[in-house]
Parts: C-alpha cells; sequence; structure tokens
C-alpha cells in the first residue's frame, strides 16, 4: 500500500511543475522522460516482470503510432476515440506474436529474434502500403483543442503523458502484489517449477505481452498526438524499441520505479553529453550504448539495486 | 488414486521405460526403487504430464490424465518435486512457496499465509525471508518439498527429496514425510509415491515398493521382500550375485 501512495504522490508532483516550471525547454524534458519512463514499463512487464527479453517492442509502439495516425487522418475519427483502438490493436499484437512464439516455446535470445523480425517486418510494410502513407509518412493536422488530444500549451500533454505513466505504475504495482504478477515472476525465473506448481506458463506470458502491447501502444499514440507526424522509420524502427529496453535494464528490471529511474538518468546523460560534445549526431546514443554494456556487465539488477533492502544477496546476484 | 498402464517412453533408439504398471492406493505411501539410469524420473515426468507416453495410460483419481499438461494435472490434485531443485531463486523462500499455494488461493495476503504454515511445516519456519538461492542443498530439498505441498495435493510425487542430505538431515526429513502422508492439523493426509534411493527411508516409511530396472517394473511387493528378491539384487548388485551370495552364506554356515 505504502507503494501505492508513493505513485500518488509522484502523481501529484509532476501535476504540480507546470506550476512552477513554465520554461517550455524545462517542460519538454519532463515530458520526454515521463514518456521514456512509459516506454519503459511497458517493456519492463513483458521482459523485467516475465523475463521475455523482446528486441522490437517497436512493433506495437508503431502500431499504437499508425491506428492513432490512420484513424484520424484517414478516417476522420476524432482522437479520443481513436485512442483506445490504437490500445486494441497494440495488445492485439501482442496476441498474435506472442501467441506464435509461445506456443513454439521460444525463449531467450530466439524470442528477442522473432519480436526484432517482426518489428522489421512491419517497417517494410508500412513502407509500402499506401493508407499509412508509405515512406512519406502520416502528418496529423495541427488542432490545438482538448477535444482532438491536442494542446496549446505542453502542461496539457504532460497531464496525457502523467495519466499513462500512472496506469503503467499501477500495473506494475499489480505484478508485485497479485496472484498474476507471483506467476508471472514464477514463470520469469523457472518455467518448468512453475509449470510444476499448476501454471499455465502459456497463458502467463500471453497475458504479459498483450498488456506490454496496450502501454506500448499506448506510447506510440501519445508520440502522434505530441509531435502530429509518425513515419516507419520512427513507428517501427530499431530506436523505440531501444529506447523501451534501456530504461528498465539501467533503472531495475522487474521494480516499479526501476523504468522511471532509468528514463531520469538516461535523459540527464543525453543532455549532458548533447551540451558538452555539441551537437554531433547520435553521440548520446553512443553514451547510451557505453552504460548498457556497463551496466549490464556490473550492475545486473540496475540503480533500483542499490537501494533494495535485499542489498545482502547481492553479491550472489549472476546474470 | 493412481494407476498407471502400460506405460512406455523412447528416446530416439533407446528405451526408456517400457510397459512399466503401477497402482498407488489413497493414503498410502509407495516407493519407487531401482539402479542409476532405470528410468524412473522419466517414469515420474509421465505421471505428472511433463513427458508424454508413447504407449499406456495414466489414471489419476478416476480420470484419464494421460497426456494432459503438467499445469492441470497440478490442479487436479497431483504435485511433483524435481530431483534436481529448481528454486526460484531470486525469490524469498515465502514466495517460492506462495507460488504454490496461489493455486487454491487468490489472494495474495491467504496464499502468503499458507505459504508461512507450509513452510514451518517442513522446518523452514527459520528462513522465510531468505531468498531461495541462498538456502543450503537440504534448505532446496526442503523448499521443493513445500512448494508442491502448498498447491494442497492429494498426491505427491517426490524424486529424491533426501538425496544429497547427510544422515542426521535424512532422520529430520523422514518423520516430516510421514506427518505430511498421516495428515496433521486437521489437514487430510495426502497419498505420496516416492523415488528414492535411501533404502532406510524406504524400509522406514513405504508400505509397498516398486522396482523398475532397464525401463521395467521387475518387482513389487513389501519392503522387506522386495529386499531378499533375487530379481532385485542382480539388478542391483549385477547377474549371478544373488545366487553367488547364498552360496557364500552356505559356505560360512558349514
Amino acid at each position: 500500500m505504502r507503494e501505492l501512495a508513493a505513485i500518488a504522490v509522484f502523481a501529484l508532483a509532476v501535476a504540480a511543475v507546470p506550476a512552477f516550471v513554465t520554461s517550455g525547454y524545462a517542460l519538454n524534458v519532463v515530458i520526454m522522460t515521463l514518456y521514456a519512463a512509459l516506454l519503459g514499463q511497458a517493456w519492463n512487464i513483458l521482459g523485467g516482470f516475465g523475463g521475455q527479453f523482446s528486441f522490437g517492442h517497436a512493433v506495437f509502439f508503431g502500431t499504437g503510432a499508425y491506428a492513432m495516425a490512420v484513424l484520424q487522418v484517414k478516417f476522420g475519427w476524432n482522437a479520443w476515440a481513436a485512442l483506445p483502438a490504437a490500445l486494441a490493436l497494440g495488445g492485439a499484437m501482442g496476441a498474435l506474436i506472442g501467441a506464435l512464439s509461445f506456443r513454439y516455446g521460444l525463449r531467450g535470445s530466439y524470442f528477442a529474434l522473432v519480436t526484432l523480425a517482426f518489428a522489421e517486418v512491419f517497417r517494410i510494410l508500412a513502407n509500402t502500403f499506401d493508407f499509412t502513407g508509405a515512406g512519406v509518412g502520416l502528418m496529423v493536422p495541427l488542432a490545438a483543442t482538448a477535444a482532438r488530444m491536442q494542446f496549446a500549451s505542453p502542461a496539457g500533454y504532460l497531464y496525457l503523458i502523467l495519466g499513462f505513466v500512472v496506469a503503467g505504475f499501477v500495473v506494475s504495482w499489480w505484478l508485485k502484489h497479485s496472484r498474476y504478477g507471483a506467476w508471472l515472476q514464477a514463470v520469469r525465473d523457472n518455467e518448468e517449477s512453475a509449470a510444476a506448481l499448476g501454471v499455465d506458463v502459456f497463458g502467463v506470458k500471453l497475458r504479459a505481452i498483450v498488456i506490454s502491447g496496450v502501454l506500448m501502444a499506448a506510447g506510440g499514440a501519445f508520440y502522434v498526438q505530441y509531435l502530429h507526424y509518425i513515419d516507419p522509420h520512427i513507428a517501427y524502427g530499431l530506436g523505440a524499441s531501444v529506447e523501451a529496453l534501456l530504461a528498465p535494464i539501467v533503472g531495475g528490471m522487474g521494480t516499479v520505479w526501476g523504468p522511471l529511474l532509468g528514463a531520469a538518468l538516461l535523459h540527464a546523460l543525453g543532455e549532458t553529453t548533447r551540451n558538452l560534445m555539441g551537437d554531433a549526431p547520435g553521440i548520446n546514443l553512443a553514451a547510451y550504448g557505453v552504460v548498457l554494456v556497463l551496466m549490464v556487465s556490473f550492475m545486473p539488477r540496475g540503480v533500483m539495486g542499490l537501494f533494495q533492502a535485499r542489498g545482502a544477496a547481492r553479491g550472489s546476484t549472476h546474470a | 488414486m493412481l494407476e498407471a498402464s502400460g506405460l512406455t517412453k523412447t528416446f530416439g533408439g533407446l528405451t526408456a521405460v517400457e510397459n512399466a504398471s503401477l497402482r498407488v492406493p489413497p493414503g498410502a505411501i509407495v516407493g519407487l526403487i531401482g539402479p542409476n539410469g532405470a528410468g524412473k524420473t522419466t517414469l515420474f515426468a509421465m505421471l505428472s504430464g511433463f513427458l508424454k507416453p508413447d504407449a499406456g495410460r495414466v489414471v489419476f483419481r478416476g480420470r484419464d490424465v494421460t497426456g494432459l499438461p503438467p499445469h492441470e494435472i497440478c490442479r487436479l490434485g497431483m504435485a511433483r518435486t524435481f530431483q534436481i531443485v529448481q528454486p526460484f531463486g531470486a525469490q524469498t523462500v515465502r514466495e517460492n512457496v506462495a507460488v504454490g499455494a496461489h493455486l487454491r488461493h487468490r489472494g495474495r495476503a491467504e496464499a502468503l499465509a499458507r505459504a508461512e504454515r507450509v513452510a514451518r511445516q517442513v522446518g523452514l519456519g527459520d528462513e522465510l525471508d531468505k531468498l531461495a538461492m541462498n538456502l543450503t542443498i537440504a534448505g532446496r530439498k526442503r523448499l521443493e518439498l513445500a512448494r508442491a505441498l502448498a498447491t494442497g495435493p492429494a498426491l505427491l510425487l517426490l524424486d529424491e527429496v533426501l538425496a544429497g542430505l547427510n544422515p542426521q538431515e535424512i532422520t529430520e526429513v523422514i518423520p516430516v514425510i510421514r506427518a505430511i502422508a498421516a495428515g496433521q492439523d486437521g489437514a487430510a493426509g495426502v497419498t505420496v509415491l516416492m523415488i528414492e534411493h535411501v533404502m532406510q527411508a524406504v524400509m522406514n516409511l513405504a508400505e509397498r515398493v516398486y522396482v523398475l530396472a532397464n525401463g521395467r517394473i521387475i518387482a513389487d511387493g513389501a519392503p522387506a521382500d522386495i529386499t531378499s528378491n533375487r530379481a532385485v539384487i542382480e539388478a542391483y548388485l549385477g547377474q549371478g550375485t544373488a545366487e553367488r551370495l547364498r552360496r557364500a552364506q552356505g559356505a560360512v554356515r558349514i
């Protein structure tokens, strides 16, 4: 319950930010950090709690983003009506990929490769078909009104992304305190043992990838509303996949706060390198790469690992 | 309780288990013994759904469960342990056992409470908050037992829960198994089928023993009869041993 209260405090604190900060740049940093935390939390549910490491979470991100854009631009839907459809399609994509790969027992690097391949296939499809705008992409017309989920001030976007992030946190908290969460973590730690204790391993993994897909699609939907543009590379490229897995790995997989912590640290790092090194394209990505290698080698439990009461066990953790 | 008939499993050209049948009556403790590589664990895997038999049938509580997936068999009330312990290493003892308890308890608090009771029952009361990976081998064996027990089974399949324990630990665990079978604290007794190498335990606990050698059941009966069974002695000690032993004993008498 304490953790739930902490989530509420966090939500209120972030909601108060626009009252004190008016700089558009600063608000944008907060928004993009929350956005990275959302993608991270989505990945964390499947990867951190479920132990299924996806390398292609962009497939859910892109599906959410394109659903949002196509429904508005090509079918004239209102953004608020398009959002549930985008989330549902993200979940459906999760069910499809989960059913195909978990049915055949794909694990570890095989699962990572299959998800990567799915993202790549959809990138090529989006590049080809006309209704996704092909290689040109889709532009969502500007109409800065809350009725169309667009906002004149950054504060509106901050509340929107905060809503998604809090939803992600609550799901993550629920995994820590529910039967389903216990089953999911059991599957992560040892599938055979879990099955012997009556856990339907396939069903548990399938639900995790659906939940993860829905949250990731929310990230895609937000992206479209915030930046008004989507193309195949942004939607289904490696960028979104890497961004999703980076934050929880740095912050701490399988923890409630890890993705947010990781997202904040990475953004601080990215901004710092940009300020120090100038605008050399991709310099922040190089820094991310170095951090990722260091984290995986020396701190497999992430930054959260430093805070956890179970620190006594750290010495004997082998990744 | 459990009736297996004609179970057969081959891996490539190797027949691991051939036409094996056994019966476990309700309330009993039944032993399954045999030399290394006899196929005991394979037989267990077929009973508990981890392997599909090539032939034969498994009937559990009057229901044909042949080929059902393991989690469904567990739900029907048959729980197993693993010879090579497989704890959820990064979780505490309490959390490990709670995974089993969740099978019949949806609520987290209830499952944790039941986990604590079961852990105490097998002697893990002082290690509830330890991470499973930090347990000794004896502790891990007890954890296997606790997790399986927490699912509330009617039948427990124990795969060498005593292997790797020292004599003192063995004498500690034997009464635990006996208590589980007899039922305690108002809980109903649990029927037990155990693979065991520690003969002291088999003799002590089991009322009926099946002997598996080269994938076939070669003998069954009361433990005392089994130890003097000619086929059994030969399976363990080599062909002709029974005859030589008898002659040697005769010679001594003269």
